[in-house]
């Protein structure tokens, strides 16, 4: 029995939730701060994933990512980088799937921070981004906390949208649900056991480590 | 010398209302400004920190802050800015909180001494009182030295004797600082100890512009005594009537005619004034 099936998932969750966290923080940040019109409609679209069948999103970005299309065409003949049925596809389709349980955790942590003590920051002379890394963000803690794990947690939990982008290439984009899958279609119900029992223990210790660290925080500032 | 033509369009509690404030304020000077709430105090506060946008002219020591198509950003404008609820950041310590603003140690010591807080600089804000928590905002208001000082009811949270208290640090800071300051606020007695001109908005507008003692002491002719309140209730005790009226934090009772007794109602506003007497006065 191989384990290589979880390295792969694990990869790509914490890869997806670094590279996610740094596209989201300007998403939610302007989301939190703007009064303009577009703003119910940014929001509509970025819930999206929460929301279509994976099988829609996974169809979707197949079709956008193959050779067939400019994007799959561009990224293959200018960086020689296929983002079909390859572990780099399996990132960027990760990443729009997991990207509303990013940006809502954020956008709701900038918005209920105190807006005088932001104002109160750019009185003292300091810039957009001093304020968001040295008074928000550190002010909102549980937020991050939450945005990030959520975010990984849910990426080690995908099925449909990877089994349709990534295939089921051993060693490069068979994570740890495909191969669930493929163990119960091959009647391989020993393997399909331990791995899924290692996936609801996983997931159970995230969750909980998530929940603890919030009532921490909130008993330390009196909420 | 500050020089402020503004125009913005507000949507106050009773519909659209427009702000215009035509002001000239001197330097040094310490303004309180006044009036209900709604009338365009906080915001006119706001447009001159630069933290709300809004369309006129303001000029500063000869330097344009606003301007056509032009708006010095907040970051740049030299204000201190002290918010009604305090609104320190969480995460720092009382110390790192004006050490923020600006990285000078000693001016940071100075104040804190000045305000008796050095015994708490290691603490968080979320460990102080209310009283504390606001010297602590004042003191970091003044960190970058600024010009000028923005209050915006600095000290309407507090009780009554942390109030007398703060007023007083205020008064001394505004005159170590020689800040021109402009302070939101609606205590007549506030107003009276601190400032040396008053302002007072209604709907948007100037309405009245003085001394605190021109504007605040409402006696007129040969009155001698001269309240504001609101009548709580009127009681029959035998032949005469007798009105309680609270006054402030007060309640007093005034004995009232029948044919005044008529004319009044219960909430109404009502002027008390008395003429011709000696007042007692002696300690509490």
């Amino acid at each position: 029995m191989s384990y290589e099936p979880f390295f792969i998932s694990f990869k790509l969750a914490a890869l997806t939730a670094f590279i996610l966290f740094c596209l989201a923080l300007p998403l939610a940040w302007y989301l939190s701060q703007t009064k303009s019109r577009i703003k119910p409609f940014l929001e509509a679209l970025t819930a999206l994933p929460i929301v279509l069948p994976p099988s829609v999103l996974g169809f979707y970005l197949l079709w956008a990512l193959s050779y067939n299309s400019p994007i799959g065409h561009f990224f293959e003949e200018s960086f020689d980088i296929k983002l079909v049925f390859s572990f780099t596809g399996l990132v960027v389709a990760s990443c729009f799937y997991s990207l509303p349980f990013m940006v809502q955790p954020l956008q709701n942590g900038f918005e209920s921070i105190n807006k005088n003590m932001l104002e109160a920051s750019y009185i003292a002379g300091k810039s957009r981004l001093q304020t968001i890394f040295s008074v928000a963000l550190p002010n909102m803690k549980p937020a991050v906390i939450t945005a990030i794990i959520i975010t990984f947690a849910h990426t080690v939990g995908e099925f449909g949208v990877v089994l349709m982008v990534g295939g089921s290439i051993p060693g490069e984009t068979k994570v740890a649900s495909v191969a669930i899958y493929e163990m119960v279609e091959n009647m391989d119900y020993t393997i399909a056991h331990i791995y899924s029992a290692i996936m609801v223990g996983i997931s159970f210790i995230v969750l909980l480590s998530v929940y603890l660290f919030n009532a921490r925080q909130n008993r330390r500032f009196g909420l | 010398m500050i020089e402020f033509d503004i125009h913005k369009r507000l949507h106050g509690a009773q519909g659209k209302m427009p702000l215009h404030i035509t002001l000239t304020i001197k330097e040094g000077d310490f303004v309180a400004l006044s009036g209900k709430s709604g009338s365009g105090k906080t915001t006119l506060l706001r447009i001159f920190a630069g933290l709300e946008d809004a369309t006129g002219r303001i000029k500063v020591h000869n330097k344009v802050w606003l301007g056509v198509n032009r708006s010095l950003p907040v970051q740049k404008r030299e204000i201190g800015f002290v918010f009604q609820d305090y609104a320190l950041f969480e995460n720092m310590s009382v110390e790192k909180n004006l050490l923020f603003v600006n990285n000078d140690k000693k001016l940071a010591q100075h104040l804190l001494e000045l305000t008796e807080l050095n015994e708490l600089k290691e603490r968080y804000p979320s460990s102080l009182s209310g009283g504390q928590k606001q010297r602590v905002s004042i003191c970091r208001a003044l960190m970058k030295r600024p010009k000028i000082l923005l209050l915006d009811e600095p000290l309407s949270a507090l009780d009554p004797a942390m109030r007398t208290k703060l007023q007083n640090e205020l008064l001394l800071l505004h005159k170590e600082f020689g800040t021109t300051t402009i302070m939101v606020s609606h205590d007549p007695s506030e107003i009276y100890r601190l400032a040396n001109r008053v302002i007072v908005l209604e709907n948007g507008c100037i309405i009245n512009d003085g001394s605190p003692k021109e504007i605040l002491v409402r006696t007129q002719g040969s009155q001698k005594f001269s309240f504001e309140g609101e009548l709580l209730e009127i009681k029959k005790i035998d032949v005469i009537y007798v009105a309680i009226v609270a006054i402030g934090q007060q309640l007093v009772e005034v004995v009232v005619s029948s044919d005044e007794a008529k004319n009044l109602q219960i909430g109404d506003s009502i002027n008390l004034s008395t003429k011709a007497f000696v007042p007692l006065i002696s300690q509490t």
